[in-house]
């Protein structure tokens, strides 16, 4: 078992936790596990990605091949589609559809929607919608990684526990909110199939 | 043995304690921040009375990482590469007197310039100190490195380097944690006059220390990080340094028929790059940063057997990061066809954030400075600020390096420019913009210094600012007019009174200063103060 995997999203969005609660599932299931992340000055609102990988077997590279990532999660439509040439043919896309505007010229939204959708292998969430639903929109990134777990080839539970491993000094309510979040995120990819 | 998802930096700093730490200091700077910064929130390092704190700068850093180790003491020192040039005196002088405790000066380089304005490679420094230096190429390394470095650094009475890369100080991989050892009591060095470098004195150390560079050669070829793995076949031999072995491992996998050296310390291992050279046809050379070891084994004259490919041949990029693609690319392995890239997607460059207090002074600044005839310019330095050199704002003119500011525009308002602006933040005016204003003072030098106190150090996410709410009482310690230390609100609402004590203090001719005091509003929000970016 092997999983390439690249996360994407804009500083702020919490992409480093969402990685953290992958990483600390992996690490707890006994997996080998590298991740490359994206700290200092990129994070003031600009481009945000990271690199994980996990496997059965020693893994070296901390940074995914091109052409061989099985997932690209997005927490934001347009940053999706920057990791293509990331993608292994036949991996996933799975992103967030609200897009995060704080740029001028922001693509037409439409334009990035049609893209993804010619992918052979895509789920569309409305992430934003979803972690309101749950109770609070800064779980927007524990929807998301409900919404990929299903490509992630790991225990649903072992990623529940990394919620809770990566949250532990946070109030009970909070991790409440981000499992029932992730919850959430998973029904709406699994009936997005 | 009990494990942990850690940071390249946080298994260092972790090892660092669990190898006797008494004394960690830095100033911030990415990619090395991290490693301070755990120090910090260290509840093992607290409870052991480790000494911990973001110092002015880098150069006081190592200044105070050599005193403690002075009193016996296992002490390091922090920085990014750029941060070595800062602190290149005491590192390259104390190589020279030696030092007592272990004393290990951690530099991170950042290969692509992630968050940094140049790419240097801090090995090269190597050559001008002549100290030892461990290269980890991996998290698990990292955490033995200081144990490694400390025990090293004792036995020569040497301080050590540890380099590190962007990637491996911000990747996370499983390591293995050991048992903490005991740190060192206070006691005097053996013989204090080698502290003591005047001329007739540091002659005898420095020849000392180039005496030593053959037992550091050793030292380098029984490394547990330096490894020669046979082969049996001798067309190509790969050496590898640091994090690149990984590389080169992920592409040729477990069972590679060339002969491998895996290169983890400084000076380099002699013996075993010599042995390769004269057994193979051609060598491969793979290291992040300068082709430093390509360019050695290369020598003058150019040597022409074995074969040399690397980064200076074209067989590498000559800039930027290594990564598997290139690695493959190297072996002749070639690409499979990839997804196209996507036309849609624009560009997002850091920027400051909403309501960010530089925004406003920065619209200040373009109401006097951007209008009209513009023939003034906004001589920055590095910061969060330095974001609005970008659209929407276009507010600054020059950025090179810190403390530039405030030095740079004295020079121009001497050579005629005028309005002269220095754009500074709080710390870097502690780092290395208060001896620059002094130069004004003494020079009555007619420059405009805007000094943005958000109150903490904001781009490495947040550390505690040494300026520490006293920037007026600095200034005018150091001998600006009171009437010309002007202290204004960088709000939207203030805006036309900050517009006209910007246009008052640029008509004064002399140094004069603006401090703008408003809190970031990422460290406003959070209520507790923190150590860094993670
Ligand atoms: C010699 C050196 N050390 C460290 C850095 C990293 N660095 C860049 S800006 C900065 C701090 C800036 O703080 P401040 O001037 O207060 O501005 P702010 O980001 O808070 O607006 C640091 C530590 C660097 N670029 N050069
Ligand atoms: S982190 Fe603080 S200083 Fe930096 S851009 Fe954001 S608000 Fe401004």
């Amino acid at each position: 078992m092997k999983r390439n995997l690249i996360l994407a999203g804009v500083g702020g969005q919490g992409l480093l936790a969402l990685a953290a609660v992958i990483g600390e599932a992996a690490r707890s299931l006994k997996l080998h596990v590298l991740q490359a992340e994206v700290h200092g000055m990129a994070q003031r609102g600009g481009v945000v990605q990271s690199h994980l990988r996990y496997s059965d077997q020693p893994i070296h590279s901390a940074l995914v091949k091109e052409g061989t990532a099985d997932l690209v999660l997005s927490l934001e439509p347009m940053e999706a589609l920057r990791y293509m040439p990331m993608l292994a043919p036949g991996g996933a896309v799975v992103a967030n559809v609200v897009a995060f505007k704080n740029i001028p010229h922001y693509p037409e939204e439409a334009a990035i929607e049609r893209e993804i959708r010619l992918l052979p292998n895509y789920r569309l969430i409305n992430a934003v919608d979803l972690a309101k639903e749950a109770g609070a929109i800064q779980a927007t990134n524990m929807v998301m990684l409900g919404a990929g777990a299903p490509f992630l080839a790991l225990p649903i539970e072992a990623l529940e526990t990394g919620i809770r491993t990566v949250f532990s000094d946070k109030a009970e309510a909070v991790i409440e909110t981000n499992l029932r979040a992730f919850q959430l995120g998973f029904e709406a990819s699994e009936s997005a199939r | 043995m009990p494990t942990r998802l850690l940071l390249g930096n946080e298994s260092l700093a972790q090892g660092a304690i669990d190898a006797g730490l008494s004394g960690a200091y830095a100033y911030p700077g990415t990619p090395s921040t991290e490693i301070t910064a755990y120090v910090l929130r260290s509840h093992q390092a607290a409870m052991g009375n480790v000494i911990c704190a973001w110092t002015a700068n880098e150069k006081t850093a190592l200044e105070a990482a050599l005193g403690m180790s002075y009193g016996g003491k296992r002490a390091m020192a922090s920085m990014k590469h750029v941060g070595l040039n800062v602190a290149a005196d005491p590192f390259i002088n104390s190589a020279i007197s030696g030092c007592h405790g272990g004393l290990i000066v951690n530099v991170a380089d950042d290969p692509s310039m992630h968050s940094s304005q140049n790419e240097q490679d801090s090995r090269v420094y190597l050559d001008l100190a002549m100290m030892p230096c461990i290269e980890p190429a991996d998290q698990q390394e990292a955490y033995r490195a200081p144990a490694l470095a400390f025990a090293l650094s004792e036995t020569y009475r040497i301080p050590v380097m540890i380099r590190l890369t962007t990637r491996l100080c911000h990747s996370r991989a499983t390591v293995t944690v050991g048992q903490p050892s005991r740190r060192n009591d206070f006691s005097y060095p053996e013989d204090p006059k080698r502290f003591i470098l005047l001329p007739a004195l540091a002659r005898k150390s420095y020849a000392k220390l180039l005496d030593r560079q053959a037992d550091f050669i050793r030292e380098s070829e029984a490394s547990p990080f330096t490894e020669y793995l046979e082969g049996t076949d001798f067309s190509t031999g790969i050496m590898a340094c640091g994090t690149a072995y990984h590389y080169v491992r992920e592409i040729v996998g477990d069972d590679c028929p060339h002969p491998i050296l895996k290169i983890g310390q400084y000076p380099l291992p002699n013996a075993l790059i010599e042995r390769m050279m004269s057994a193979c046809d051609r060598i491969l050379v793979f290291e992040d940063g300068y082709p430093y070891l390509e360019g050695k084994l290369r020598g003058l004259p150019v040597r022409t057997s074995p074969t040399i490919h690397g980064r200076l041949t074209g067989h590498l990029p000559r800039t930027g990061e290594l990564n598997p693609g290139h690695v493959a690319k190297a072996f002749g392995i070639e690409s499979p066809i990839l997804n196209a890239a996507s036309a849609v997607p624009s560009p997002r460059p850091p920027a400051l954030c909403p309501g960010c207090p530089h925004g406003d002074t920065c619209n200040a600044l373009n109401a006097v400075l951007r209008s009209g005839d513009a023939n003034g310019r906004v001589f920055s330095d590095i910061g969060c600020y330095t974001l609005s050199a970008m659209p929407p704002y276009e507010s600054v003119d020059t950025c090179v390096e810190m403390g530039a500011s405030i030095t740079m525009a004295k020079g121009a308002s001497q050579a005629g420019l005028h309005p002269a602006v220095a754009l500074i933040g709080d710390s870097t005016f502690t780092h290395s913009g208060m001896t620059g204003l002094l130069d004004c003072i003494n020079e009555n030098a007619n420059v405009t210094v805007v000094i943005v106190d958000n109150l903490t150090i904001a781009m490495t996410g947040g550390q505690t600012s040494s300026a520490n709410h006293r920037l007026a009482e600095i200034c005018t310690g150091l001998g600006v007019d009171p009437a010309h230390i002007r202290i204004i609100t960088p709000l939207p609402n203030k805006h036309d009174e900050n517009v006209e004590v910007l246009q008052q203090e640029i008509a004064h001719t002399g140094p004069s200063i603006i401090i703008a005091v408003r809190e970031c509003i990422q460290t406003a929000r959070r209520s507790r103060p923190k150590g860094g970016s993670s």
